[in-house]
């Protein structure tokens, strides 16, 4: 009691009045206050639609929220009623293919942009911002018209290939976070007669692991919630959908009530829950790269 | 200024030896870089380039990609700029998003970055719990909003109906339906809120120490110290917001189509009114979805999307012109 006592006089700085002491803590207090309400602001959403997934059909036509009784089996019905696997199944091939891609394609690029030197550098990455800035609605019509000649809206592929020939979000990414790596490693490595291929795959590809996780963590997140190009190639075609398109249209397609939309919905932001519990440390460290240094 | 100090960092035999081999293998390096360049080089001009030069020579016909287009010269710009009935209640409703939406998120995101920069236990918690929605998939997010704040079952105006308040039809009411898509926005706050807390975290102590030293007190050690030092970081939000805002779709398109279903019984989406409710949600880059995609009139969606090319474009060029200004790279250059 009494060492307590004396930690917490040590702590505070000594010889304030008391009614200072009393208004940082309630100054304390007030802050917490804040942010415990804002948390739960932030939680409560997901909390309604849980509870509201896991009513009974007559119950979601009502206004009571707490479920009277829980029924798990809604998170089977879904099942049963949307092709929720296929959906998934195209997801992940786009995801996939479109995020080894990316980073084959974009990681060589990013090197050029930072490793190597070369005149009008500076200029040509401005211009890779600038692509990565202007909305995708700006190019797609030709895109769409190019896919639609080649006899492919309908399937994955023009979702997929564009990220085989470079992203300028992954570029910019990666770019910033290899220009920390010292330059006295690269040279290093070349004085040691490494070619530039060489110096990139044993230096630059190991020591920049961080930035590439977030980057593969990126693009397949994006893919996952891409809605605009899915919903432009794959509308027309429901075999090919992805869980984003077919999340979408699933409450008036399949003509069923708030608890097992709400169950499908809880059912596709769950993989991108767990994938950000077990790489959550990749996660804030790209975001972090994204916005600071840059 | 960096790289000179780079070279004379290194010993000066070995600065010469490379200055020699860099002359005689001047070609080799030229097409080393362009080796290194060339997914992005070919990437660039097949789903950039192309598509751009096509774009502002679509904008010229009329075409149905079914028959041959027919050269139509300004007319789609004639028709844009004259008699289109919904460009202009897209444009006010994009430009509504610029000026209230991106303020309140910026705003909002700071306010959490510097609640959780005080919190003193289970700040982790807290980061995660602010972090999560922001990845949660925007189709889901919007679904889970539109249920929340749908006006017979919705949870939030069962809950305002308890206080005695009379929640209003959010997504089915054209005064709403904006400000409900704010909500939705606040709520996926969490990148914005991370890059926030990082600068501030980032701000030296010793400027609070010597400020405090003046006497200045919280207020003014925010406004005098953290404001100033992060003012970059808010500008990047701001200027990232407000592209983001231009190219602003899936909420909009998601929430529409859904409320549009549960409002009519039967349900389909299909043929949704447009911009739902009363147009409040026809934003720009629905304007072009909607030429382009479900009338397929390409030539002119692709005048739409010349002009939004010329505002984003702009506001692209403030972005680079105000970083090269205000950011500094702190020994980032090489």
């Amino acid at each position: 009691m009494t060492t307590v006592a004396h930690a917490d006089a040590a702590a505070r700085p000594r010889g304030l009045p008391r009614a200072v002491r009393r208004r940082r803590l309630l100054v304390a207090i007030a802050d917490h206050s804040l942010l415990i309400a804002a948390a739960i602001a932030f939680v409560a959403p997901v909390v309604f639609v849980v509870l509201t997934s896991l009513v009974t059909n007559r119950q979601a036509l009502s206004a009571d929220i707490w479920p009277q009784p829980f029924r798990f089996e809604n998170y089977l019905d879904v099942f049963r009623d949307a092709p929720l696997w296929r959906w998934a199944m195209n997801s992940f091939i786009y995801a996939s293919l479109a995020t080894i891609g990316l980073l084959l394609s974009s990681i060589p690029v990013a090197y050029a942009f930072s490793c190597l030197r070369w005149r009008g550098r500076d200029a040509v990455f401005l211009v890779v911002l600038v692509a990565l800035m202007l909305p995708p609605q700006v190019t797609v019509v030709p895109l769409y018209i190019m896919w639609a000649k080649l006899g492919l809206v309908g399937g994955l592929w023009p979702l997929i290939v564009p990220n085989w020939f470079g992203d300028a979000f992954a570029i910019f990414l990666l770019r910033q976070f290899f220009l920390t790596i010292p330059g006295e490693y690269l040279d290093a490595a070349r004085v040691d007669g490494c070619g530039e291929l060489r110096v990139l795959t044993r230096v630059v590809l190991r020591m920049g692991k961080p930035a590439i996780a977030a980057v593969a963590l990126f693009s397949v997140l994006y893919t996952w919630n891409d809605y605009f190009l899915p919903l432009l190639y794959l509308s027309e075609n429901p075999s090919n959908w992805v869980t984003s398109i077919g999340l979408s249209q699933f409450r008036s397609l399949h003509q069923v009530q708030w608890n097992l939309t709400m169950a499908a919905t809880v059912l596709v932001m769950l993989p991108v829950i767990v994938v950000f519990f077990l790489a959550q440390k990749a996660f804030v460290e790209g975001v972090t790269l994204t916005g600071v240094k840059g | 200024m960096t790289a000179s100090a780079a070279t004379e960092a290194v010993p000066a035999v070995v600065a010469a030896d490379r200055r020699r081999a860099r002359r005689g293998a001047g070609w080799r390096r030229r097409l080393t870089v362009l080796a290194f360049l060339s997914p992005w080089l070919v990437g660039f001009s097949v789903f950039f380039g192309y598509p751009l030069v096509m774009s502002a020579w679509l904008s010229l016909f009329s075409y149905d990609l079914l028959t041959p287009a027919r050269w139509v010269g300004l007319a789609n710009y004639r028709y844009m700029f004259g008699d289109d009935p919904q460009i202009w209640p897209a444009i006010t409703n994009t430009l509504w998003l610029v000026v209230f939406a991106v303020p309140s998120t910026v705003l909002f995101a700071f306010g959490i970055a510097m609640l959780l920069t005080r919190a003193r236990r289970g700040a982790g918690v807290f980061r995660t719990i602010f972090y999560l929605p922001a990845l949660v998939p925007p189709v889901a997010a919007t679904l889970g909003f539109v249920y929340l704040l749908n006006p017979s079952t919705g949870p939030v105006n069962v809950i305002l109906g308890w206080v005695g308040i009379e929640g209003p039809l959010w997504f089915n009411d054209p005064g709403w339906s904006k400000p409900s898509l704010v909500m939705l926005g606040l709520w996926g706050v969490g990148t914005t809120m991370i890059i926030f807390l990082a600068a501030i975290l980032d701000v030296p102590r010793h400027l609070y120490e010597s400020a405090e030293l003046d006497g200045a007190n919280a207020w003014q050690r925010l406004c005098w110290v953290t404001l100033p030092t992060i003012s970059p970081v808010i500008l990047f939000a701001v200027v990232l917001g407000v592209i983001a805002s231009l190219q602003y779709f899936t909420q909009a398109h998601v929430a529409a189509s859904v409320a549009a279903g549960s409002a009519s019984q039967a349900g389909s989406t299909a043929n949704f009114e447009i911009g739902y409710p009363q147009g409040s949600t026809l934003l720009y880059p629905i304007l072009v979805y909607n030429h382009g995609f479900r009338d397929f009139n390409m030539g002119y969606a692709s005048a739409l999307a010349m002009l939004l090319l010329v505002v984003a474009f702009a506001v692209t060029a403030i972005l680079i012109w105000s970083s090269r200004r205000v950011v500094h790279y702190q020994g980032l250059s090489r």
